[in-house]
């Protein structure tokens, strides 16, 4: 199991919930599984085989849109982190 | 050296290396975007901006910014003579304020509880009722890559052979999208490498995803990492390169020398990275990091 962790706009999508937890070898499959186990969480993050486009999802603090996206691994031992896409910059 | 202007002095900022703090056998760089004239890089996206703008007789400058953009916004528009409206939430710091209304800017409050994003929305509102004003809007203005692309990227390559890699921290987006596009011109091979801040706790105004925003002039494709880095990364990082290098650098430049230091050590021995400090640690004496006490980072971002 690989702990998600959920901000704080998606924790009532999560039961108030700060971490999951979800199955997959590779970022897809931790969506597919949230979608399953927290349907409101996985629907808000992941739709018709995509990531939305204002939620970054990150393995081990790197987006995983500028490693393989839906296909970077995912350990045990990893965390996914994810946020919502945020401008800086002030 | 003698300036017939202040502006004339925006851009050409020094390399320095960083040799206590490379990993064995790698070369770091800081480019020091704090000896800009007001303090940071947003001098080079000020003037871009005000330049493109090419305001007529009567129109002014309006901006939300509660920033580094706000400051240096100021400094040009006083020398060239233009009025400046700067949009903040309501409950920017006094130190913010208070620098901007000593430039010379109007300041107009935003709602506090609807942070950056209430700011922006009602700088649209002021630029669609009242023609007079001008929104530059540092998120989609090309004026701002344009600004990193023909200076800060382009001082880089002209002094540096060879390098492996630039790290930038992300915000516009700006500085990655054109010094990253200027160095990949001169070094294919080279690295474009974001830094990215994790958000503060709760975020502002931030109530739904739909809330969310990529700035236009960001190209997430156009980077070849996004690291996340904490709060309590980027302090810890600032603190090293105050305590080993003795440059007092801001916040986002420690998420940025955290990124780059991880960066040279995955790279080959003889790696070059060059890493780009925002802004001096001036402006954030009063965060309580420098103080040297631990800080938890899940009160920080979680």
């Amino acid at each position: 199991m690989t702990v998600v962790r959920v901000p704080p706009v998606l924790r009532s999508e999560a039961g108030g919930a700060r971490e999951v937890v979800a199955e997959g070898a590779t970022v897809r499959e931790v969506m597919e599984d949230l979608r399953r186990t927290l349907p409101a969480l996985g629907e808000r993050v992941y739709e018709a085989g995509e990531l939305r486009p204002f939620v970054n999802v990150y393995v081990d603090g790197e987006d995983v849109r500028t490693r393989s996206g839906l296909d970077t691994p995912v350990s045990t031992t990893s965390t996914v982190i994810l946020l919502p896409a945020m401008a800086g910059g002030r | 050296m003698v300036a017939s202007s202040l502006l004339d002095l925006i851009g050409g900022t020094p390399l320095v290396e960083l040799g206590r703090l490379s990993p064995p056998g790698r070369t770091l760089y800081a480019k020091l975007e704090g000896q800009n004239p007001t303090g940071s890089i947003k001098d080079r996206v000020a003037l871009a901006m005000v330049e493109a703008a090419d305001l007529e007789p009567g129109q002014e400058l309006l901006e939300p910014t509660s920033g580094n953009t706000g400051i240096s916004l100021a400094l040009v528009a006083k020398l060239k003579g233009y009025k400046l409206t700067c949009v903040m939430p309501a409950n920017a710091t006094p130190e913010r304020r208070a620098i901007l209304e000593l430039y010379g800017a109007t300041i107009v409050d935003s709602p506090a509880e609807q942070g950056s994003n209430g700011a922006v929305a009602l700088a649209q509102e002021i630029a669609a009722r009242d023609d007079r004003f001008v929104m530059l809007f540092q998120y989609a203005n090309e004026a701002n890559p344009r600004a990193h692309y023909e200076g800060t990227g382009a001082e880089i390559v002209s002094e540096l052979p060879h390098m492996d890699a630039l790290v930038a921290g992300l915000g516009t987006g700006g500085t990655l999208m054109g010094a990253g596009a200027r160095v990949r011109d001169a070094y294919p091979n080279a690295l474009v490498v974001a830094a990215e801040p994790l958000p503060g706790d709760p975020v502002m105004g931030l109530r739904s995803l739909e809330d969310g925003y990529v700035p236009p002039i960001l190209d997430v494709s156009a980077l070849d990492r996004k690291l996340l880095v904490s709060n309590a990364e980027a302090a810890a990082a600032a603190r090293v390169l105050l305590d080993r290098e003795g440059l007092f650098a801001g916040v986002s430049s420690g998420a940025v020398v955290h990124v780059a230091r991880r960066i040279a050590e995955e790279l080959p021995d003889g790696a070059v990275v060059v890493a780009i400090l925002a802004d001096g640690g001036w402006k954030y004496l009063s965060a309580e990091f420098w103080s040297g006490e631990e800080i938890d980072e899940a009160v920080l971002w979680w």
